[in-house]
């Protein structure tokens, strides 16, 4: 049997998705037994999400006030607490799990599987290196325990209408207090979230001011799409940096993709190599982004844009 | 605080076109244009900058890696790092050792602050920060955005999938810094004059005695699947006809 115990990650009252990815990621591997830690000020309503989770075995709770806000430094101890028989500590590629998880497997002393793609043995992963331009086959020592995380954009969620039994964990550990949270400054939008939506619509540094990245905004609406940019967009200030996709941003997989104004920097299109159906808008016929796009069209955004809105809307 | 230390490792450009050998055995680098891994460059212009405000007395810029590595180290010291310091490696290294040498550095050189990149660009594994602050059992402030230093501590910004989240750190801390933290400054041909005369010592990684973890093999690279090109169409009704054709909108 392989024990996976996968960290959940959430921001005290919902379930973030990564963590149903992860759980689909866990379950490609032979006989896995799946367990999931929520580790929480307060633990109840995100269990509840979790344990609807197929192929979960069962949910441990972990709360105390420290775990209000996922800290490492404060986290990390109390995973390591709980590695006891298990053979796999899996969490999400996000900026929560890449935080996290390396910390864990440095305090148990092994190294870090990064962004599971497919499992192709019960040690043996794929996983993208050099932008995405490689993609590696890895292979795990088998007899030690092992630390991952699972690139969520390669998983789909795991189904719903389980009901895994809720236990309380067991992980009490001193925990430091040298590293403490703020505050979180975060563009509150009632869209969809960038890394999950079915639908993204994306500018560049094409659309030349905050003003101007409205346009992306106004079709995204007319999509029920969710918004994504550039570097070069969010470095100018059009936009919040969390819209940013990429090798350094978000890595996503919408069935739709909508560039408009970005030429397709490789750095770029590493975020978005795994979309349904990319559509691109770009005054540039040469432009890169036209070597990848399913959909394209040349011409002057100022002027197509506003047309797709009313045409969809 | 005495002193920062920076992590420059030497990866292949980002402007390059990687290509997976045609054995599998790894990616084409014979002849490819190697560089400070971006985010490492922004990572000493901050450390340089902490230094220039007073808040710190010596930047020290480290790699680990064979000796080509030395032509990153110089670069480092052109950019005004004061000493640097080569671990070279014969055999393999796995990422764990690496936080080890980084960990054994900073507390024989009674480190105030280690700073390092977000990820290198050739592995993207984005781990050594947080497998350091681990080991060393000091705070860790990774993707950070913005770094303010105040004395004893540090606050910083840091780039999250929500937006910007703000902590406050003890120092000594470990960080990893995220691309708009800074623009890294260009260096001047005197600058490489004068840092050919800058001290930089070599360490074989044996001296140092570090017990990594089991390392993890890499048993075959190959190319990712490619996306075809696919049609162009001529306008915005032909572009609604095709995603309709797709059963998109
Ligand atoms: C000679 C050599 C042999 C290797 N053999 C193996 C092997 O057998 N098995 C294996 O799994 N891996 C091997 N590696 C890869 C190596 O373990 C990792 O590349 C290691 O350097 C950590 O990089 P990362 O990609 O995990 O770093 P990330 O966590 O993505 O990098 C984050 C930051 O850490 C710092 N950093 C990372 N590496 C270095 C470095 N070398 N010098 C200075 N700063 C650094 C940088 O600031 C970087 O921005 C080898 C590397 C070298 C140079
Ligand atoms: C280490 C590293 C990491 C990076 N990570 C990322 C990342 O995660 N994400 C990312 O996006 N980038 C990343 N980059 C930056 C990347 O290399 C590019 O610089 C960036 O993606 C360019 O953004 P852009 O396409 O918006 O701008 P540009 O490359 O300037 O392209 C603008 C495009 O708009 C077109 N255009 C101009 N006017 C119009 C008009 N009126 N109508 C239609 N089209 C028009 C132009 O033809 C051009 O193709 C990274 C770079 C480095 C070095």
């Amino acid at each position: 049997m392989a024990k996976v115990l996968i960290i959940a990650e959430h921001d005290g009252s919902a379930l973030n998705p990564s963590t149903a990815k992860c759980v689909s990621c866990a379950a490609a591997i032979d006989g896995a037994e799946i367990d999931i830690a929520v580790l929480a000020a307060s633990a109840t309503d995100v269990a509840a999400q979790a344990a609807e989770i197929s192929s979960v075995s069962r949910v441990l709770t972990i709360e105390r006030p420290e775990n209000e806000h996922a800290v490492t430094a404060v986290l990390a101890p109390q995973v390591a607490a709980m590695a006891g028989d298990y053979s796999y500590i899996f969490g999400p590629s996000t900026t929560f799990g890449r935080d996290l998880m390396p910390h864990v497997a440095a305090l148990l002393g092994v190294n870090q599987v990064s962004d599971i793609m497919s499992v192709e043995g019960s040690h043996t992963f794929k996983r993208p290196v050099y932008a995405g331009n490689a993609i590696v086959t890895v292979e795990a020592p088998a007899d030690s325990l092992l630390v991952a995380t699972v690139r969520v954009a390669s998983w789909p969620a795991a189904a719903g209408g389980n009901s895994a039994s809720v236990e309380a964990g067991d992980a009490s550990v001193e925990v430091p207090s040298h590293t403490r949270y703020v505050s979180l400054e975060s563009a509150a939008s009632d869209r969809p979230d960038l890394q999950t939506a079915a639908k993204v619509v994306a500018g560049g540094r094409a659309l030349g001011s905050e003003e101007q990245f409205g346009l992306i905004y106004t079709l995204a609406d007319a999509l029920g799409g969710a918004v994504g940019a550039s570097r070069a967009a969010v470095d100018a200030g059009y936009c919040p940096n969390e819209l940013q996709v990429g090798q350094t941003g978000k890595i996503i997989a919408p069935d739709l993709y909508i560039a408009i104004g970005i030429s397709g920097a490789i750095q770029h299109l590493t975020g978005i190599k795994d979309a349904g159906t990319i559509v691109a808008i770009n005054k540039d016929e040469e432009a890169p982004i036209f070597e990848v796009a399913d959909i394209g069209l040349v011409g002057d955004l100022f002027q197509i844009v506003p047309e797709l809105t009313t045409a969809l809307d | 605080m005495e002193k920062i230390v920076v992590g420059l490792k030497r990866v292949v450009d980002y402007n390059v076109r990687v290509q997976v050998k045609s054995d599998g055995s790894g990616v084409e680098t014979d002849g490819v244009k190697m560089s400070i891994n971006p985010f490492d460059e922004i990572a000493l212009e901050e450390a340089l900058r902490i230094k220039e405000s007073g808040a710190a007395s010596e930047v020290i810029a480290v790699s680990i890696g064979t000796s080509d590595a030395q032509q990153q180290l110089r670069t480092g010291l052109a950019m005004g790092a004061d000493r640097a310091i080569l671990v070279t490696v014969d055999g393999d290294i796995d990422p764990l050792s690496v936080a080890h040498v980084f960990k054994a550095l900073a507390e024989k050189e009674n480190a105030g602050l280690v700073m390092l990149g977000k990820q290198a660009i050739d592995g993207d594994n984005s781990q050594i920060a947080q497998m350091l602050a681990a080991i060393w059992g000091r705070p860790q402030a990774t993707f950070a955005s913005s770094v303010t230093i105040d004395g004893d501590t540090a606050r910083v910004v840091r780039e999250v999938d929500a937006g910007l989240e703000t902590i406050e750190v003890d120092l000594p801390a470990v960080m990893s810094v995220d691309l708009r933290l800074n623009e890294p400054r260009y260096v001047k041909l005197p600058d490489i004059m004068k840092a050919k005369k800058k001290p930089l010592d070599e360490i074989p990684l044996a001296d140092l005695g570090i017990a990594g973890g089991p390392p993890i093999k890499e048993l075959a690279y190959a190319p990712p699947e490619d996306r075809q090109r696919g049609v162009m169409v001529d306008d915005v009704a032909g572009l609604v006809a095709a995603l309709k054709d797709k059963g998109i909108v």
